[in-house]
């Protein structure tokens, strides 16, 4: 048992190095990613460039630093439509379970899950050119789904609760009752799945990139580099290992502290703990 | 045939039996009883080798001189479902909703290698008869049985190999008092013609009188009294037996003071829920749980509405509380209309306390936002130590310390609970309180304690008190009327103890005939205290 | 269990409806000429009213939905703009490498994951459960495009066990498999991950059911009543995890066909993409649509197969 703190602390740092690494690109790097010295072309692992340079001369590390700011932003606001859209939209369809308003909500739930991320990026891109607002926005309408059935899920059985009743016998509306008894208790579901959504935020936002949907230059982004990288795959492999190392890492960090917050804000967990 | 020995267990350390011994004999019917938390399923489970992880066990469990302690878990495997076979209390959950019945029956004899699946099949559909199950073929599946039903598919696969003791750990403590009845004979018939002994394990000591040859008393974890069953019902040696018997027999002391003034008036109503969903246009049949009740409630009144699951009982209750619509018919309360739209000050007049002791409160609120919850229902509610002091009164009303407001839920144990959410109906001072299986899920000592309560509530604030329960020997000595429901419908009503005297409709006949009973002679003495 | 699947299988046709309305507008309907923007500046005023004439923009926008759903129930998806050549050819033509590979994919990923998941289940707490634990949490953080270079790299760079990239066609069997194996392992891989920690937490949950304990008072061992009895209840949620992952292997292939240069239908609505043709990539990403609506259908029916509960009338 003592397994489960270890993965929430290793889940936690790694996460909270990756967003510290992205405050400070913003205000340092160890080189400038925006000029380009050709001079310095592909150049290995040395003092001056601690990984190296890319093809144009940049700073693998501060390409990979600067990248993790797109990879985060992007990553934040996707979960962030899906929880300001779908948890209300969740949260409703359970108080009014079995109407037509849940029935219309969860059919149209459905409805997003045949259009995976991808096919609305593609879409989106195809009729007004890709840009990474346009990753945003496809990765955040597939999150509404998500959290719109977790949200539902979670309150359901809520719903049933004896203290429920109470709440309606002391005159509560459905509103009233969502926000005060419903919407805490089902906020640790809502936590973990963020942190899940958050890891695969930062995943399809790399594939986006890498296939030319998400991040245009000169915004840098991990899947873009990678793309950049794979033409040279097979002199410089390393450039198209390190970005992706960084995905991993990254992604891996959130899954652990999700896993971790997860087993900690389990009730049925604590209770047979205590 | 089996005899446990100096049985200690502990779980992580935590001890939860110490010096259990007792010995079962052939075709003996043992009744083990006590509160929960006594470790009478422990006691079961460790002779059966199926106990949770981190349990540390000494003592000695020996089946025919050998100590199961010392057999392999294979041996174990081998052992279970052929030489002891058990049975659990909730049947609803107990079998595999993704197999038939058959199949489930079958099983054990296919593990333990005593059929090929045809010949097993075969032997199963011999055993579905035995406990009353011949109209049903064996592809059905659990979904498509009542409880009842489910309960005999589970007897069925525990005595399929004929074992030498079944252990039932609270059979029929989920089901309805007719259907407890029929699966307590059958029981009865199988312990006689099956040549097998049986553990019953009951809270419930009118159940085990009624059983068992001979029974023991636990209490934390430790056997108080065993003996004869007559002899340890007559005796009580123990004064935890003593206690048992006087809180299940309690009568708590009330005071006639009813007046004429009618509170509630229920009028023809009738319930109606529409079909489940099949889609986004289509619903099934409609289902008609509440069909023309009439009562009125007069203030200071008790009335009691028994019924079993699924009679329309609680649907009622949340009609009258104004969160459901009725289809027909009409609830009038204080002279005005009631229903999902009624005024917030007609609602502060009819409060409810519910069953489960566990849900009843939301986790993260702290004691004192909980029993304020309802001044939601006033224009003006009290404001800063106004507030405090209300609920402090509310507290103090049902003899708790003001100092709780503080704790949360968590912090207290199903009785107390039960208080705080008495504290909680009394809030806004109503007239009429809901009370909808308010006692059903306590011990019977903390039930006691509880119905005294509500009744010095019902006596020092003139309360008027609709009393929802199946339990049929709690209603007779909380209230003064009754209501008798069947599938929607009132089929008796009448003074309490002219309808438990003398029960006009065959249902409550049914019902009071089904109803588990202490034998007469041991229950005189702990009526004294009834005024 | 004919009226569900009945009810099922219209809720879904309406989901088509509305999906196809959906692309439709996407692409069509809201503001800005699709003609202008598929010629791009150098558009003759002659070329865009030819244009114009071919998507039928002069009818009426109702008019075009009803010609191009009419079109595809007749299996006419118009002509590509850019290949001068039906689409439905066209995508005929790619499906047979798309299809091939995600069902590759799917037949490898559930056979790896659903005999670890239950391994991990039944041995719960030892080194093996850890390992694959731990080998999944790594899996699940991979992204499938980055691991398709290192196989690359590894298999066809290094080793040169592979080629990197290309599909000699159908012809010779054995080289078109050999072609979409590492491919096939790219995706098939965080799929498992996510598949087999699905079947272990499934299978854990229903060991704490009333029913795994009668099973063990009939005389079953933990692992009998594992296999006998959780499995089986388990999935039914290891069910809805495979129809959604479908969906993301059909996504996870098409840019998976980028890496390894498979002429696929992710490279045909890439160059719809890069070569502003509305048609192709209309038609396609309807098709896609289509295709995991069908595969939720297909769960569906699983579903009621596995569990007797929605199988009454």
């Amino acid at each position: 048992m003592t397994r489960l703190p270890k993965a929430l602390w290793i889940g936690a740092i790694l996460s909270a190095v990756f967003l510290a690494i992205a405050l400070l690109s913003l205000i340092w790097t160890p080189h400038d990613v925006e000029t380009l010295t050709i001079a310095d072309r592909l150049q290995p692992a040395s003092a001056t460039y601690l990984l190296g340079t890319d093809q144009f001369g940049r700073d693998t590390l501060s390409m990979l630093m600067v990248g993790s700011q797109t990879s985060i932003a992007v990553a934040v606001v996707a979960v962030g439509i899906g929880v300001a859209v779908g948890v209300p939209l969740g949260l409703a369809a359970a108080a009014s379970r079995g109407s037509l308003l849940d029935e219309v909500i969860m059919r149209g739930n459905d409805l997003i899950f045949a259009f995976p991320s991808l096919v609305i990026a593609i879409l989106i891109t195809a009729r007004y050119g890709p840009s990474a607002t346009n990753a945003i926005l496809a990765i955040g309408i597939f999150n509404i789904p998500v959290f719109a059935r977790v949200a539902r899920g979670g309150a359901l059985p809520l719903w049933t609760l004896d203290y429920i009743l109470a709440a309606r016998t002391a005159g509560k509306g459905a509103v009233r009752i969502s926000a005060e008894h419903i919407l805490p208790n089902i906020l640790n579901l809502l936590i973990v799945q963020a942190t899940i959504q958050f890891s695969l935020g930062i995943l399809a936002e790399a594939a986006l990139s890498y296939v030319g949907l998400g991040a245009q230059p000169p915004t840098p982004s991990w899947g873009r580099t990678l793309a950049e990288a794979q033409t040279m795959i097979y002199t410089h492999p390393m450039l198209a290992v390190l970005p992706g190392l960084a995905i991993v890492l990254m992604v891996l960090g959130l899954n652990l502290l999700g896993d971790g917050l997860r087993d900690a804000l389990d009730p049925r967990l604590r209770r047979a703990r205590t | 045939m089996i005899e446990i020995s100096n049985l200690d267990l502990a779980i992580h350390g935590q001890p939860i039996l110490r010096d259990v011994s007792l010995s079962i004999g052939e075709q003996e019917i043992f009744g083990l009883v006590g509160e929960s938390g006594s470790g009478k399923s422990m006691t079961a489970l460790a002779l059966m080798g199926l106990l949770p992880g981190g349990a540390d066990v000494s003592g000695r469990l020996a089946l025919d001189g050998t100590d199961l302690r010392n057999l392999s878990e294979a041996e174990m495997c081998a052992l279970r479902g052929n030489d002891i076979g058990m049975i659990f209390q909730e049947p609803m959950t107990a079998l595999n909703p993704v197999q038939t019945i058959g199949d489930q029956v079958a099983e054990t004899l296919t593990i333990h290698g005593k059929a090929s699946r045809q010949d097993a099949l075969v032997i199963a559909r011999d055993r579905l008869d035995r406990v009353g199950l011949g109209h049903l073929p064996l592809d059905r599946y659990p979904h498509q049985l009542s409880g009842g039903q489910r309960q005999r598919v589970c007897i069925a696969a525990a005595i399929a190999l004929h074992p030498r003791l079944l252990i039932a750990d609270e059979p029929t403590t989920a089901l309805d008092v007719t259907t407890q009845a029929q699966i307590l004979d059958l029981l009865k018939e199988l312990v006689a013609e099956e040549n097998m002994s049986l553990l019953l394990i009951t809270h419930d000591l009118a159940v085990v009188s009624d059983m068992a040859d001979r029974i023991a008393v636990m209490q934390l974890g430790q056997i108080v009294e065993q003996g004869l069953t007559h002899q340890v019902l007559e005796e009580q040696a123990h004064p935890y037996t003593r206690a048992l018997f006087a809180a299940s027999e309690h009568q708590p002391e009330r005071t006639d003071g009813q007046d004429d003034d009618v509170l509630l008036d229920v009028r023809d109503v009738q319930r109606t829920y529409p079909g489940a969903r099949r889609g986004v246009f289509s619903r099934g049949e409609p289902h008609v749980a509440v069909n023309g009740v009439s009562f009125q409630l007069k203030r200071g009144e008790s009335l009691g509405l028994v019924g079993e699951s699924g009679c329309g009982k609680s649907t009622l209750a949340r009609a009258i509380l104004g969160l459901e619509p009725v289809q027909a018919g009409s609830i009038t309360a204080f002279g005005k209309p009631v229903g999902p739209d009624m005024p917030n000050a007609l609602r502060s007049g009819i409060q409810v306390v519910f069953q489960d002791p566990y849900g009843s409160f939301n986790p993260r609120w702290r004691v004192e936002r909980l029993i304020a919850e309802p001044f939601h229902l006033m224009s003006r509610p009290p404001q800063g130590a106004d507030r405090t002091d209300r609920v402090a009164d509310a507290l103090k009303a049902v003899h708790l310390s003001p100092d709780d407001m503080h704790k949360y839920p968590h912090e207290f144990s199903g009785g107390q609970r039960q208080r705080i959410a008495i504290a909680r109906a009394l809030i806004t001072r109503p007239d009429i309180i809901v009370l909808d299986e308010a006692v059903s899920a306590l011990d019977v000592s903390v039930r006691a304690r509880i119905l005294d309560l509500l009744s010095e509530l019902q006596t020092n604030l003139t309360l008027s008190y609709l009393f929802i329960s199946h339990d049929l020997s709690v209603v007779r000595t909380i209230t003064d009327r009754v209501l008798v429901m069947q599938t929607g419908k009132v089929v008796e009503a009448g003074d309490t103890e002219q309808v438990f005297t003398d029960p006009q409709h065959p249902y409550t006949q049914a019902l009071l005939a089904a109803a588990p009973k202490l034998p007469e002679t041991l229950s005189g003495g702990s009526h004294a205290t009834l005024v | 269990m004919l009226s569900y699947l009945l009810t099922r299988a219209l809720s879904l046709a309406l989901s088509l409806v509305i999906a196809s309305l959906v692309i439709f507008a996407l692409i069509e309907v809201i503001p800005g000429d699709p003609a202008s923007f598929m010629l791009g500046l150098n558009a003759t005023e002659d070329n865009l009213a030819a244009l114009r004439a071919e998507l039928g923009l002069d009818g009426s926008k109702f008019q075009r939905y009803l010609a191009w759903i009419g079109g595809m129930l007749t299996g006419d998806f118009g002509v590509s703009y850019t290949y001068r050549v039906p689409v439905s050819e066209l995508v005929l033509d790619r499906l047979w490498v798309s299809l091939p590979l995600a069902i590759y994919a799917l037949t490898l990923s559930t056979l790896i994951a659903l005999p670890i998941g239950i391994i991990a289940a039944a041995r719960r707490g030892t080194a093996a459960d850890y390992g694959i634990m731990g080998a999944t949490q790594l899996g699940i953080a991979i992204p499938n495009f980055w691991f398709a270079m290192l196989l690359v790299l590894v298999f066809a760079v290094t080793l040169r066990w592979f080629s990197a990239g290309g599909f000699p066609g159908w012809d010779d069997p054995g080289a078109a498999i050999k072609a979409l194996t590492l491919p096939a392992i790219a995706l098939a891989l965080p799929q498992a991950s996510i598949l087999a920690r699905v079947m272990r937490s499934a299978l854990l949950d229903t060991l704490n059911q009333d029913y795994i304990r009668t099973a063990r008072a009939k005389g079953l061992s933990q692992r009998q009543a594992i296999l006998r009895h959780g499995v089986k209840n388990a999935l039914i949620p290891v069910l809805t995890i495979l129809g959604l992952q479908f969906s993301f292997l059909l996504a996870g292939g098409i840019i998976i066909e980028n890496v390894f240069f498979l002429p696929g239908l992710g490279r045909l609505i890439f160059q719809g993409i890069t070569q502003r043709d509305l048609i192709v990539v209309e038609s396609v990403t309807m098709l896609l649509v289509f295709a995991v609506i069908l595969v939720t259908f297909l769960v569906d029916v699983a579903y009621a197969l596995v569990d007797p509960r929605l199988r009454r009338s």
